[in-house]
């Protein structure tokens, strides 16, 4: 950088012209210098405002508070007016009811900032801060009064009075945790409870459950679900309606072309082809039921755990970390889609007791 | 137009008031009390003034709804859904929507509310953050702020849950099997809330319970512990002409900031108005009733959720099992793992600064961000983590919406949800700098004023101006990061002799280390000249033009 | 003349155009989707001449990839026995012909060849290959034959997990999704659910019966053409948009709101 500082000498009064093109100096909240001014930042006070501005103010936020009235009364008569019971209705009312009401509220809250801005005056008031912290004095009193406390309370000096305190003190706390106990159920077997499924149990006159389709609740004909690259949402026959039983036990049921199965799919548990896998996600517990027929992809829509069902459901992408339990299937005497036993290891998210189940059924060879 | 006397009613009415409670005494010293002008500084009413909103709405739909999970037929004027099986919540919901004047008004206020009230604190933090004004004495009021933080998202969670509808199952059905993934308490936790297994029949109860009076009313505890604290601790001031530590520059809390802060309680109840009126929010009669067994495409927390909706989603599969029990990592590391560091990071803050710097003074000016750059870059790292798991958390409508590959998505985010705070750490950093420089420049050099001058010699040069006094003063606010005594040395802190014992061994020494990096002065202000009175001043009446 | 020129500036007349075109293709649309189910009528009378002329669309415009004699290559699949359905649903939404290869290929205006004709020509010479699902009759798929309550607890329980909620679509793996369904047809979707086509799995008659599918269609339709009671649907996409609008919507103004009750005031003239 060239030093270019130089005197020059200027005619008194004569102010430098601005270039063309290059912002005035004088713009707005521009870093340049300007006159100092009474109620300017900086000068302590309060500066009242001229009565024209004054005036002006008064006129714009009676307005503004006139709006209020309007938007207040439309309101009312919005709510009289229109009345609801359908869809159409309820958006016309509110529609009237909102705008109404925000009419009224925004133009208040506008007539406010008009009535401060004109018509009160700037304010640069100054006021002392002091230090938080109570002088060395008063700290003084306050540690001897307590000490003298202490003394005269007698807590210290007699241990016996501390000591059984403590001590009723001990159980009296427990009683607000106690009496919580009966938020849960009265059993506390709670993970073999997440083991088994409504699939496990056999219906009232003793055969096994049949597979039903959500929604319709009509079992399923094995012969009639003979599209390859079909899907469908399976829930226990009896438990259409049951959400306990369906958080664990929902199914999709899945038809594949025979030669499309892989290694990690129970053969002995399809039918067919037709092979049914939870459809409760091994991470927390989403139904994954996004399937891809050209991929064989199963996508669960909430962490994007992606499982291959024609290799047993096993974890190809995301947090899931362990396959979609396969419920193993045959069909009844009537051709009926059913169970023939619950899953080998318990659907859903993992818990705590869970344990590495899949090794347990393995080294069964297959069973639990 | 004044007044000479004050009007009978309030006279008396003051004067009741004040015979029993001396509340006079508290008026006199509190009626012209002073606060600080910037727009920052009512970022935080932005919350406060939802959280009214949130309790006179949410009272109108309490006499409403029904925290029932009692199986019902609809019977109710939506028709798509008519006879269809639900739960008594969600059927009094879709009443509330349908069949109750002002009722679809009232919900759709309240969620945004909600969302204006978790945003409002969220910007709120960022603005104490970034301008340190949780230092000493702020830093219990500081922690106040990160519990009601935390609060909030639970008090957002259940209230989420509350409709019982598809999409609203769907988060409480993820909530459940992050509490059942918990080690050695997991299925506890979840059959204790649950009332067994999940879904039960108790969940949406005991919900609304914690909803309507145990989180809003430790809440509302919260919120005015925070509001006299901030009161009797008087708010800090941006720097200025006249403005010290010591002192508040401002307007009186009577009458102009009392109608300040009505005029902004009006626009914030106007805003959350307009949009219940014009913007559709969780329209619960799309979703359906909630059935485990369902769930849609796209389903999404609200937005304060969406970071651990997204870590969950970025983890990798990752399962421990030992000796019998089950560790989900891959639950358990997104769902804790990043709240505990925002969250705790947040709380600790004041106290680790405190710890590095070694500064135990009270602060009552605000920082600029740049003046303190790596608090400021600090701070933009978090705001980077956080946000790529919130961007995560809507991976899939961004792939959708943008037509991109949903498991590329995945990919990015695991590569930026490390790299992406520190490319922000950096860059922020460099802003930081530069925008210290360019202060230093309006300070040493003056501003440049536009006008272009031709010296006798032929050259042109453009004429700098002192600047505007206020602003001058505003950028003369800086002072130089605290340092531990021991670490002022010019990087050498063995010079001043034996460091002192607690910055002996390897802890100490790494304080020393940090206290040097974080503190000092990077860019010292050309300071003592005045407006640069060593270069030429161009003489011109009045006008004190400068040239460089 | 000058007036059209003139106005071709206008700020408006862009917008105008795109209506235009938009109204347009909306035109060709209803007019593609309310003749394809008559096709089926007139496969019987003119069935031989309507294969004959089926092969030679098929070898002009589908047989590059597809094989001279559909039996599908490495880049497609074979067409034997896919049926009517498939390649109603296919042409009439413009997926088929393919303008290049893609992850999934995107619905979009039909080439100027395609019409009612030409539609019925090709489905007849596909389905004489080997048959498969044909093309809905069109009471098999009048929403207003169909109850929406009972579709929407199928729609929920089948097709939301892809296509959201009220049919917004949303996305697969690997670049894949499941499109919007608001420009599809009665038939089309009928025609999707019983081919499955491209990722898309199968939903068969035998499953879920046809009654069934015309009370989705009837829920589909009915949902997407209701109003957002609410204000502005956001795209119906739930909270990510919701969300967007509490941040640039409302804490935008009420940032502006604080900016101007604190602004310094401007000094007196």
């Amino acid at each position: 950088m060239t030093d270019n500082n130089h005197d020059i000498e200027q005619p008194e009064g004569r102010v430098p012209k601005r270039v063309i093109g290059t912002p005035s100096p004088a713009t707005g909240t521009s870093v340049l210098g300007g006159d100092e001014r009474p109620g300017d930042r900086g000068v302590p006070g309060v500066v009242p405002q001229s009565e024209e501005t004054a005036r002006k103010g008064e006129r714009i936020a009676a307005f503004c508070f006139l709006l209020t009235l309007l938007g207040g009364i439309a309101f009312i008569v919005s709510y009289v007016v229109f009345q609801v019971g359908d869809i159409d209705s309820a958006r016309t009312s509110n529609v009237a009811l909102g705008g109404s009401l925000a009419l009224a509220l925004l133009s208040m809250a506008a007539g406010m900032v008009v009535w401060v801005r004109l018509v009160m005056p700037k304010y640069n008031m100054v006021q002392e801060r002091h230090t938080m912290a109570s002088d060395g004095q008063t700290r003084e009193y306050v540690t001897e009064t307590f000490k003298h406390g202490v003394d005269e309370s007698g807590f210290v000096k007699r241990p016996l009075l501390r000591r059984t305190l403590l001590l009723a003190a001990a159980p009296l706390g427990l009683v607000p945790l106690v009496v919580l106990r009966d938020l849960g159920p009265r059993y506390s077997d709670f993970p073999e409870k997440l083991r088994h499924t409504v699939w496990g149990e056999k219906t009232k006159n003793g055969k096994p459950r049949r597979l039903v389709v959500e929604g319709t609740g009509a079992p399923i004909r094995a012969a009639d679900f003979n599209s390859p690259g079909g899907i469908l949402s399976v829930v226990p026959e009896g438990y259409e309606h049951d959400l306990n039983a369906l958080a664990k036990a929902t199914l999709i049921l899945l038809k594949f072309r025979p030669e499309e199965l892989k290694s990690g799919t129970n053969l002995n548990w399809t039918h067919d082809g037709i092979v049914a896998y939870s459809k409760i996600c091994t991470h927390v517990g989403c139904p994954a039921a996004l399937y891809e027929q050209t991929t064989h992809h199963i996508l669960c829509p909430c962490h994007q755990s992606t499982f291959d069902a024609a290799d047993g459901a096993k974890v190809i992408f995301g947090p899931a970390a362990r396959p979609l339990p396969q419920l193993p299937i045959a069909v009844d005497e009537e051709g009926f889609l059913v169970a023939t036993a619950d899953f080998a290891v318990p659907p859903g998210p993992s818990f705590w007791e869970r344990g590495d189940a899949e090794a347990t059924v393995r080294e069964n060879g297959g069973h639990a | 137009m004044s007044i000479t006397t004050v009007p009978k009613p309030i006279a008396g009415t003051s004067s009741f008031l004040d015979d029993r409670l001396g509340a006079g005494n508290f008026l006199k010293r509190n009626l012209r009390k002073i606060f600080p002008d910037h727009w920052s500084f009512l970022l935080g009413e932005i919350a406060l003034y939802s959280f009214i909103v949130l309790l006179l709405t949410g009272t109108f739909l309490t006499f409403f709804f029904k925290p029932s999970m009692g199986e019902v037929p609809y019977e109710g004027s939506y028709e798509p859904l008519q006879g269809i099986m639900m739960s008594e919540a969600y059927a009094s919901s879709l009443h509330i929507s349908f069949d109750v004047r002002g009722g679809l008004l009232m919900r759709q206020m309240h969620h945004w509310a909600a969302l204006l009230f978790i945003g409002g604190m969220m910007v709120h933090s960022l603005r104490v953050f970034f301008t340190g004004a949780y230092r000493k004495p702020r830093e219990l009021n500081w922690l106040i702020g990160v519990l009601l933080l935390t609060l909030a998202l639970f008090e957002g969670l259940t209230g989420y849950s509350l409709p019982d509808d598809l999409l609203s199952g769907a988060g409480l059905r993820i909530t459940e099997g992050v509490a059942i993934s918990l080690p050695l308490v997991g299925t506890w936790i979840t059959f204790f809330l649950f009332g067994g297994e999940y879904p039960g029949e108790d969940v949406i109860s005991r919900f609304y319970s914690l909803h309507i009076l145990l989180i809003p009313g430790i809440l509302l505890a919260l919120i005015t512990a925070h509001l006299i604290l901030m009161w009797v601790q008087k708010h800090t001031q941006m720097p200025g002409k006249g403005r010290t530590n010591e002192n508040v520059v401002g307007a009186p809390f009577y009458p102009a900031f009392m109608v300040k802060a009505g005029a902004y309680t009006m626009f914030t109840f106007g805003v959350i108005a307009l949009l219940g009126a014009f913007a559709q929010i969780n329209p619960i009669w799309l979703f359906g009733p909630y059935t485990p067994a369902d769930i849609s495409a796209g389903s999404q927390p609200d937005f304060y959720m969406g970071f651990l909706e997204g870590s969950l989603r970025l983890m990798p599969a990752w399962e421990i099992n030992i000796a019998g029990f089950t560790l989900p990592m891959s639950v358990l590391i997104p769902a804790l793992v990043p709240m505990g560091i925002i969250m705790t990071g947040l709380a600790l803050y004041p106290f680790i600064e405190q710890w590095v710097t070694g500064d135990r003074r009270e602060h009552h000016i605000a920082d600029r961000p740049r003046n303190n750059p790596h608090r400021t870059s600090i701070g933009m790292a978090a705001v980077t983590f956080y946000g790529v798991l919130w961007l995560l958390g809507a991976n899939d409508e961004l792939a959708s919406f943008f037509h991109i590959s949903l498991n590329a998505t995945t990919y990015v985010g695991r590569v930026l949800v490390f790299l992406g705070p520190a490319i922000a750490y950096y860059i922020t950093y460099r802003i930081c700098l530069g925008l210290q420089r360019s202060d230093a420049a309006v300070i040493g050099h003056g501003v440049e004023s536009g006008v272009i001058k031709r010296l006798p010699t032929g050259e042109y040069i453009e004429v700098h101006v002192p600047p505007n006094p206020g602003i001058e003063a505003h950028m003369r606010g800086k002072a130089p990061v605290p340092m531990l005594p021991g670490a002022d040395g010019d990087g050498d802190g063995e010079r001043n002799g034996v460091p002192p014992k607690q910055l002996r061994g390897p802890l100490g020494r790494l304080r020393v280390k940090m206290s040097r990096a974080y503190g000092g002065e990077k860019i010292p202000l050309d300071d003592g000249h005045g407006h640069g009175e060593e270069h030429a001043a161009i003489g011109s009446g009045e006008d004190r033009s400068l040239t460089h | 003349m000058t007036r059209i020129t003139a106005g071709r500036r206008h700020p408006l007349a862009r917008y105008a155009v795109l209506l235009l075109a938009l109204g347009l293709l909306g035109g060709l649309y209803t007019f593609v989707a309310s003749t394809t189910g008559r096709a089926d009528a007139s496969i019987a009378a003119g069935r031989a001449d309507d294969v004959a002329e089926g092969k030679k669309l098929f070898q002009q415009s589908c047989a590059s990839c597809h094989g001279l004699n559909a039996e599908g290559s490495n880049v497609a699949p074979s067409l034997v026995g896919v049926g009517a359905a498939a390649v109603d649903f296919q042409v009439s939404s413009g997926r088929m012909p393919l303008a290049r290869p893609e992850a999934q290929a995107p619905r979009k205006p039909p080439p100027p060849w395609v019409n009612e004709t030409t539609i019925r020509q090709l489905s007849a010479y596909v389905e004489s290959l080997g048959g498969g699902p044909t093309v809905p009759a069109p009471e098999q798929v009048d929403p207003a034959k169909g109850d929406q309550a009972k579709g929407g607890e199928l729609f929920r329980a089948n097709c939301i997990q892809c296509h959201n909620f009220v049919g917004a679509g949303g996305a697969l793996t690997r670049g894949k999704y499941a499109p919007n369904l608001s420009e599809s047809t009665p038939t089309q979707i009928y025609e999707a659910m019983i081919t499955g086509p491209q990722a898309m799995p199968v939903f068969n008659d035998s499953i879920i019966t046809p009654e069934q599918k015309r009370d989705m269609i009837a829920y589909i339709t009915g949902v997407r053409s209701q109003v957002d009671p609410g204000g502005a649907g956001l795209g119906r996409i739930g909270p990510v948009t919701e969300g967007l609008t509490a941040w640039i919507v409302g804490l935008s103004l009420l940032v502006l709101a604080a900016i101007w009750i604190t602004a310094k005031k401007r000094q007196a003239k």
